[in-house]
């Protein structure tokens, strides 16, 4: 057979081929349709579709899929963020309190001033370690150890330790979660972005009890929930706890708290309140 | 008859296709961490890659072989095998929305399989099967690879309840387990001289 033949044969093979399974395709597709939502295509559309699998679903397909079940919240791709968020809320018609952004936020203000240390703890450099060893690091048994469990496992870096307690980076943070998770004392929560007014202190002892083992303490005076207007801050126990829904960072429960463990509000969100 | 099952057991244990021919990797480390997740690979694969060896069997001995184009076969096995994936999971998405769903994501990851389209070549290029031959030499494959694949992710999930050192956490550690999971099966290669004497003795 000579060359262009061979040529020629070779194209015309392929496209027929082509054609056969394309046709296959399109009959397939034809008899085996199962109708969609159009909002999960809509959804689909609006995903970044790396299919990396950060948000804990298979792929984007999944992903979008939960979206439209509501089975998953419309932040909930980590890549794509605020932007993403945004447009799937506007085809899910989500109001926009839903979509704000949450950040992580550690609940715990005791330093190592404020806290005193109980001594020179020597061994693995990581909070569940230590816990699992009955070891704290601070007299105060609920507070933040300082190890960093949270540092290392956090993918934006936004977590710095600062004098031997975790601060989170609102700007960094993307809401994984994984500190969240991480956090032996379970004192890191996520919590709405413009939402700056919280309780910094998860130990739930009496007054005089937290008093010994921390200045910076919560020591259960009440003073903040009778100053509060809006129904926004309610006693859990000999804890204080901010309700993020009702709270409208006025700032007033923080001004009054005699230990100064409710966290200001921002100045830029005061000015938008 | 007794051809085609030296067949299965020489493809699906002693050349072994992801422990002894080392395809098909990507999935066979991707998909392990669970049991239930491997074994519906498994299935899956089986499915396709049965298909497929019959399908590229076919096309090969009436289409290609006659017309000299044998050099074209990679492309058209590609073409074909993708396309076929595609149909499947059509299929499956109408019919059988659970096992579509626990395949998720790697159902369409199969099409770029290459041990798929390597059991397909191989069938006519290094063992020269007749299709029904092919057919029983993907089947035996896939097999193959489901046992592969059950059995690491079997060893994955008793790996992660152990303290293992922290410089092979992850990743390394099953890299190991695959390694020594593949000198094991060498085991398999002394049987290979015994199923080739029987295959020449069965004859066609």
């Amino acid at each position: 057979m000579s060359a262009p033949l061979i040529i020629l044969i070779t194209t015309l093979v392929i496209t027929a081929i082509g054609i056969v399974v394309g046709a296959g395709l399109v009959f397939t597709g034809k008899k085996f349709h199962v109708p969609v939502d159009e909002r999960e295509a809509e959804v689909r559309e609006c995903l970044p579709g790396n299919n990396c699998g950060a948000c804990g679903f298979a792929g984007c397909d999944a992903a979008a899929a939960a979206i439209v079940a509501g089975d998953a919240p419309v932040n909930v791709c980590p890549v794509g963020g605020g932007p993403v968020a945004e447009k799937i809320g506007g085809i899910m018609g989500t109001d926009a309190e839903i979509l704000e952004r949450q950040v992580a936020f550690v609940r715990c203000k005791g330093t190592c001033e404020a806290s005193g240390l109980q001594g020179n703890y020597v061994g693995i450099n990581d909070c569940r370690s230590a816990v699992l060893g009955g070891v704290n690091l601070k007299n105060c048994d609920y507070g933040c150890l300082g190890l960093g469990s949270c540092v290392s496992v956090c993918p934006q870096g936004a977590i710095k330790l600062v004098d031997g307690v975790a601060v989170v980076n609102r700007k960094l943070c993307v809401a994984c979660g994984l500190c969240v998770k991480t956090c032996p004392k379970g004192l890191i929560e996520l919590v709405p972005e413009s939402k700056f007014v919280a309780v910094q202190c998860m130990n739930r002892d009496k007054g005089p009890q937290v008093k010994k083992v921390c200045s910076a303490g919560c020591i259960g005076c009440t003073l903040c929930t009778r100053q509060c207007e809006f129904d926004a801050i309610h006693m859990d126990g000999n804890l204080a706890r901010v309700t993020y829904e009702n709270c409208t960072q006025c700032g007033k429960c923080a001004e009054k708290c005699p230990v100064g463990v409710i966290t200001p509000p921002c100045p830029a969100a005061r000015k938008e309140a | 008859m007794i051809r085609l099952i030296l067949i299965v057991i020489l493809n699906a244990l002693i050349s072994n296709v992801v422990l002894n021919q080392f395809l098909g990797i990507c999935s066979f480390l991707g998909v392990s961490q669970r049991i239930n997740a491997s074994a519906s690979l498994g299935a899956a694969v089986i499915f396709v890659m049965t298909i497929a060896s019959a399908v590229a069997s076919a096309l090969y001995s009436l289409v290609l072989h006659p017309l000299g184009l044998d050099f074209m076969k990679m492309i058209i096995f590609i073409l074909v095998i993708a396309a076929l994936v595609q149909i499947v999971e059509m299929f499956l998405k109408k019919k059988s929305p659970s096992v579509y769903k626990a395949l998720g994501i790697y159902l369409p990851l199969i099409t770029t399989n290459c041990a798929v389209l390597g059991i397909a070549i191989d069938n006519i290029d290094k063992f020269g099967y007749n299709f029904i031959e092919s057919v029983f030499s993907g089947f035996g494959t896939a097999v193959g690879y489901t046992i592969a694949i059950v059995l690491l992710a079997g060893i994955r999930s008793r790996v992660v309840e152990e303290d293992i050192p922290r410089p092979v956490r992850g990743a390394p550690i099953v890299m190991l387990a695959a390694a020594l999971m593949s000198i094991a099966f060498m085991g398999f290669s002394e049987l290979q001289p015994v199923i080739e004497t029987a295959l020449k003795g069965v004859g066609q």
